[in-house]
């Protein structure tokens, strides 16, 4: 079921936090992962695949290099989704 | 006319693992000694990759000299004779050679001659596929002991300005000594193999590009990383779960969990999906090793075992995976 922009900004918050420890309100648009939040590589292929579950959607791993910000991510989810 | 019955072999009805030997290389090489090429940090390899310093072997000392080494130890724990082992298995992505088999110079060394010597060539999970081997012989009756032994010196194939695996590397041999035993040793290996992924890690290029080249560049290890990891992790958890269910017990019966020490992040996160308990022993020789490919399975049982004897005769998941891609799991009896 397609979800809005702020719901799944609201769960993507949720998952970076479980993650890093990354304050789920600094999960924010505008954000980069690497630049702003400091995730790393690895823990943002963590994140990938716990969205998969919690979005029900695909997320390829040639997909995961180009999900540089928030935005990105929560833009290819809903996209997915609908 | 009738026609003569062959004959066939059937051997021992279980097998195990008698014991295991070890060899690490004999420099012991920090973070700091290789963070200057790849621009980069003691802490940032540490936070990826939970490596704090890997072992790696001085230019005098080959992969087939750390097997040897490693494989004297382990027919000594054995307590067998070198000239009772049927078979010797190698294996490596080290030998310096295409061909011979590293195999063969090392059961002449050790005393194995004239065993069946030959190396497999499956990367990280080489020394499972080993064992699969191992056991599929002694039970077959084509051998008795079979000497099965992971041997690596990966510093000879890593690109010191490669950011991507070369800085996890380290040189070592780990190996073991299958045999016949009164109950079973060796689970169902659950195996097998993901080519769709072949370009996802290995070499840079292939051998004739590099025979070509003038500036003599040899090939090295790369990798992608991410998929790697989600590869790692999230598939070889089933995989591992497999292997329990194939074996008839649960995360909760094992005594240690020895996966491939690739990288700690994948160890954890592989650990957490697994859902092994707190109570079982987890293999992280990485941190002070680093990742020896087809070696590393073998010298974090040693470690393990070194450190906690009491866990002798329990139950550990082994699980190997790597380039190909390709991977392979068993829950063996400890020596």
């Amino acid at each position: 079921m397609a979800q809005s922009k702020d719901e799944v900004l609201a769960g993507l918050a949720g998952l970076v936090n479980d993650e890093t420890g990354v304050p789920v309100e600094s999960v924010v648009f505008g954000k980069s992962f690497a630049d702003d939040l400091d995730i790393d590589s690895i823990s943002m292929m963590t994140i990938v695949v716990n969205a998969e579950e919690e979005f029900g959607v695909k997320i390829p791993d040639d997909k995961v290099n180009e999900l540089k910000t928030v935005d990105d991510a929560v833009n290819y989810i809903v996209s997915a989704q609908s | 006319m009738t026609q003569p019955v062959l004959q066939q072999t059937v051997g021992a009805a279980y097998t195990r693992i008698l014991s295991v030997g070890a060899a690490r290389g004999d420099l012991d090489v920090p973070n700091d000694d290789i963070i200057g090429p790849i621009d980069s940090s003691d802490e940032w390899i540490r936070q990826r990759t939970g490596v704090i310093s890997r072992t790696r072997a001085s230019a005098s000392v080959s992969a087939a000299d750390l097997a040897t080494t490693a494989a004297r130890e382990a027919i000594a724990r054995a307590g067998i004779s070198a000239s009772e082992i049927g078979a010797v298995i190698i294996a490596t992505i080290s030998n310096e050679v295409q061909t011979p088999s590293m195999a063969a110079l090392v059961a002449e060394r050790v005393g194995a001659t004239p065993a069946a010597a030959y190396d497999v060539s499956a990367a990280c999970a080489g020394f499972c596929y080993g064992i699969a081997q191992a056991d599929a012989l002694v039970r077959a009756g084509t051998a008795t002991y079979v000497l099965v032994i992971g041997a690596e010196k990966l510093s000879d194939i890593a690109n010191p300005t490669d950011r991507t695996i070369s800085f996890l590397l380290g040189d070592g041999a780990g190996a073991v000594i299958v045999g016949p035993a009164d109950a079973a040793g060796i689970s169902p290996t659950i195996w097998g193999s993901d080519g769709a992924k072949w370009d996802a890690v290995g070499m840079d290029r292939p051998l004739r590009e590099a025979f070509n080249d003038r500036d003599g560049n040899f090939p090295t290890l790369r990798q992608d990383g991410q998929t790697v990891f989600r590869w790692a992790v999230w598939e070889m958890a089933k995989v591992a779960q497999q292997a329990l269910d194939a074996a008839g017990i649960s995360a909760a019966d094992l005594a240690a969990f020895i996966p491939h020490q690739a990288n700690m992040r994948i160890i954890n996160e592989f650990a957490k999906q697994l859902s092994v308990p707190d109570s079982v022993v987890i293999g992280r020789d990485i941190e002070t090793t680093g990742n020896t490919s087809a070696a590393s399975i073998p010298l974090a049982m040693h470690r393990v075992l070194a450190e906690n004897p009491n866990l002798s005769g329990g139950y550990a998941l082994i699980i190997g995976f790597g380039a190909g891609l390709v991977y392979a799991a068993q829950i063996v009896r400890l020596p």
